[in-house]
């Protein structure tokens, strides 16, 4: 087990210091000077040469890459062209309204998912099981924007209940701030749940066609006890990939959910920093979003291991 | 009243009718033996029994199991059988049990769910009933996971599942079918002394006669869903009646007439060859280990010559067949087709390769579904330099599917179209197209029922009279070897420990290993005495 997870470390890291090398020369050097492109065609000589010393830039380009990863090994981000603030801090602020949406969109899906998968798959072929699957079908096909837009003039505008955007910030309290939290997490988890409902589904019908099923049912266990005891944990396997795939992708592709309900994430701090060309901002946020990623791939890669032994190696 | 009494069983799925009118007893005790290709419905029989049949089956008739009539029970009232009345062993010990369980709470769970006992109780219970397999606590800890164990540990922990709770009734479903003879030898004796100190009846089922031949009290032989004969064993084998059953022991005795006699120069040699696998290192920095899978093997094969190699899963029958072949490379030594090198630097030699050809065990598993038998057959073509097209190729896949005993109109059909006989003949045309020197047989007939096998091995007896050929026939199947082989390879642990003529070696094995497994082969009792 230990060697399992140290073995899961090692390419953590690795993972880690390759993609902040390929962040670090798609950024800052493959385009040519940094500098010139943030300041635009007509820059003059000076305010570049500012520039490209505010940005450190007059280094070698390992000299650059070390100070900027050993910097952020230390919580220093550098300082953000356009808004003349730290980094760091911007995106303090905006983790704390980012993490939580993906956490709260997260439980949403897996909380949907988990019974109406298991529903259906223990009552497959049924009018349960095909009110499930056409459910999902649709889950899956309608855009979440458009979910989006559709809730914010239901429940936003015609009944008043959410406001149709933007944060209330969590000095408001906690229930306050996940309210307005709400509307954006339905929309995120509506797909994902689909999903995620039918690979439960699929993977319950895949395990419960298993031999040991069968050698459970010989030992006299009831059809639920095989379900609960034998056949859930086996089906979680393939289910826990979808769970870390779509942690990924909650924490960075909220960009179009966090426009449309006007919320300060982190989605839309890189979108804002992408169109003001403010690259230390881009490089910062893309980097830690690429950690997080990693960082949900190992807690699934240790979920594995808990769910299954023949990962952990022999004894 | 019998323990298990089955009178006048139908049973359909959907529309299909699987069994008609069958009936047997099995007293308290007593080892009865269910006999029967595949589709014979013994299977079926048995899960009849358990009521653990496919969805949409319908059984009919009586099974009256210790009094009670299973077939009237509710789903409650059969949860309360299963386990506890009525155990069963499954064919494949590989997949029988949960992998993410330990063996110990798997054995436990029988106990657990059938009376109120607390875990420390059931755990100890368990105990008991793995050391009843000898599967002792201090060599094989409870903590095991079922992919810590071989196939043949496996089977046992599903035999102590099965037993824990000592059941009246064990139905064991071609238990030994998915292992070496020597791990199936030792089952069948666990089996034997199960009933023998439980008093419990067995209800056998096999698709291999001599297996339950010396075991069995009682017989039953199916066929097509129906019970064709019944009677005490082994005076069954001298007494039976059916033209089925006389059949079925025939073709498990067949022995093809070969005419063709092995001339006296060599067409493949094999010479000190090692083949080494790398094994997962130790530790993160440490260097990986290798693993002999192949130890210094020499032997040659004349031209015209059946020879025969057998050892048991793991002894590294497989790989000496993938280096023969030259889809990998030896570590040192060197293999010769008339002269030539299987492989010359470290590419395969393309005009070796095209001399020889391998027939696989796995008739389903070892075609493309989505090709037309036409392509199928016609692959080894792509080792051709100038394959031949249009007219010449139809007429090349006519030719080959012909000398199989199909038809050239076969050609346009998909393989799921064909039985697993057929499919097997199938496979035997796509080796024969480019007319090989060499077919190597890999448990080609092993996965075949008795009859149909019988048919495979004469189809190759002839064949290899009217071509010439030579067969590497490879298989962990002694009684088959015995009867098509001239000569026999004995391998063990990557090492051919004997080899010479099969007569004189089924004789007179002198290696220990080879004695070993010929006493571990199951024998069916001499009918030419009657």
């Amino acid at each position: 087990m230990l060697r399992y997870v140290l073995k899961r470390l090692v390419s953590l890291v690795i993972s880690l210091a390759v993609a902040s090398l390929v962040i670090f020369l798609a950024i800052e050097v493959v385009p040519g000077d940094p500098a010139a492109y943030m300041l635009g065609m007509n820059a003059q000589a000076d305010t570049l040469a500012a520039l490209r010393d505010q940005l450190g830039l007059n280094g070698s380009v390992f000299e650059r890459y070390t100070s900027w990863v050993g910097g952020m090994l230390v919580g220093d981000f550098g300082t953000s062209y356009t808004y003349r603030t730290p980094v760091a801090e911007m995106i303090g602020d905006r983790m704390w309204i980012s993490l939580p949406l993906a956490a709260y969109a997260l439980t949403l899906s897996t909380v949907i998912a988990f019974p109406a998968g298991v529903w259906a798959a223990s009552r497959r072929g049924s009018a349960a099981d095909m009110g499930v699957m056409g459910v999902t079908q649709l889950g899956v096909a309608i855009p979440n924007f458009w979910f989006a837009m559709l809730m914010v003039l239901v429940f936003a505008i015609n009944l008043g209940w959410f406001s149709a955007g933007g944060f209330a910030g969590w000095e408001q309290g906690f229930l306050a701030g996940m309210k307005s939290l709400t509307l954006p997490a339905i929309a995120l988890a509506l797909p994902q749940a689909s999903i995620l409902t039918r690979v439960m589904r699929s993977s319950l019908l895949d395990t419960l066609s298993e031999d040991f099923i069968r050698t459970a049912r010989a030992k006299g266990l009831t059809r639920r006890q095989v379900l609960w005891r034998h056949a859930l944990r086996n089906a979680m396997i393939p289910v826990l990939t979808i769970i870390g795939m779509q942690f990924s992708f909650l924490l960075a592709g909220a960009i179009i959910i966090e426009n449309v309900f006007f919320l300060p994430g982190l989605g839309r701090l890189v979108f804002q920093a992408i169109s003001a060309r403010d690259l230390i901002v881009v490089e910062s946020v893309v980097m830690l979003l690429v950690f997080a990623v990693i960082m949900v791939n190992f807690a699934v890669d240790l979920a594995y291991a808990a769910v299954d032994p023949r990962l952990r190696g022999r004894r | 009243m019998s323990l298990l009494q089955i009178e006048g069983l139908n049973l359909s799925i959907h529309s299909f009718d699987i069994l008609h009118n069958v009936s047997l007893t099995v007293e308290a005790g007593q080892i009865v033996g269910v006999i029967g290709e595949s589709g014979s419905g013994k299977s079926m029989t048995a899960l009849a029994v358990m009521q653990l049949l496919p969805e949409g089956a319908r059984a009919a008739g009586s099974v009256q199991l210790d009094g009670q009539d299973v077939l009237r029970l509710s789903e409650a009232e059969l949860c309360h059988l299963r386990g506890r009345t009525m155990g069963m062993v499954f064919q494949e010990p590989m997949t029988a049990l949960n992998p993410i369980q330990t063996i110990g709470d798997q054995v436990a769970e029988t106990i657990r769910v059938h009376e109120k006992v607390s875990k420390a109780e059931a755990q100890e219970r368990a105990r008991v009933a793995l050391a009843r397999v000898e599967l002792p606590e201090d060599r094989f800890p409870m903590s095991r996971y079922p992919h810590e164990l071989s196939g043949g540990q496996r089977q046992r922990v599903v035999i102590a599942m099965a037993i824990a709770l000592r059941p009246k009734l064990l139905i064991a479903d071609e238990p030994t079918t998915a292992l070496d003879v020597t791990t199936q030898a030792q089952i069948l004796k666990l089996l034997k002394r199960l009933v023998q100190e439980d008093g419990m009846g067995l209800l056998m089922i096999t698709h291999d006669l001599a297996v339950v031949a010396d075991m069995a009290d009682h017989l039953v032989i199916m066929r097509h869903g129906s019970v064709v004969e019944t009677g005490p064993s082994p005076d069954l084998f001298r007494t039976m009646q059916h033209p089925y059953s006389k059949a079925l022991l025939a073709a498990s005795t067949h022995q093809p007439d070969r005419a063709a006699q092995p001339q006296e120069v060599p067409l493949l040699e094999v010479r000190g060859v090692i083949r080494d696998y790398a094994t997962a290192r130790r530790g993160i920095w440490g260097k990986p280990g290798t693993f002999r899978a192949v130890d210094d093997v020499s032997f040659q094969i004349r031209r015209g010559e059946s020879l025969g190699l057998v050892g048991e899963s793991g002894c590294g029958k497989s790989t000496l067949t993938r280096a023969i072949l030259g889809l990998e490379e030896v570590q040192a030594g060197e293999i010769l087709l008339d002269g030539q090198s299987v492989f010359t630097g470290h590419k395969a030699n393309r005009a070796v390769r095209r001399r020889m050809q391998v027939v696989f065990q796995d008739p389903y598993g070892s075609f493309n579904p989505r090709h037309r038998v036409d392509r199928l057959v016609s692959e080894p073509f792509y080792l051709l330099d100038t394959p031949p097209q249009g007219a010449a190729r139809d007429a090349a896949i006519a030719e080959a599917l012909e000398s199989v005993g199909l038809t050239a109109d076969d050609r346009h059909k998909y393989i799921h179209e064909f039985s697993g006989g057929q499919r097997q003949r199938i496979a035997i045309a796509r080796a024969l197209i480019i007319r090989p020197d060499l077919i190597i047989l890999d448990e080609a007939v092993s996965a075949l029922d008795v009859s149909i096998r019988a048919q495979i091995l004469d189809l190759l007896a002839d064949l290899g009279d009217r071509m010439g050929l030579t067969y590497l026939f490879i298989s962990h199947d002694l009684s088959v070897v015995r009867q098509v082989t001239d000569r026999v390879l004995v391998m063990q642990a990557g090492k051919i420990v004997e080899q010479g003529d099969t007569a004189l070696i089924f004789d007179a094995p002198t290696h220990p290993y080879t004695q070993q497994l010929l006493s571990a082969t199951p024998r069916l009792p001499d009918t030419h005495a009657a």
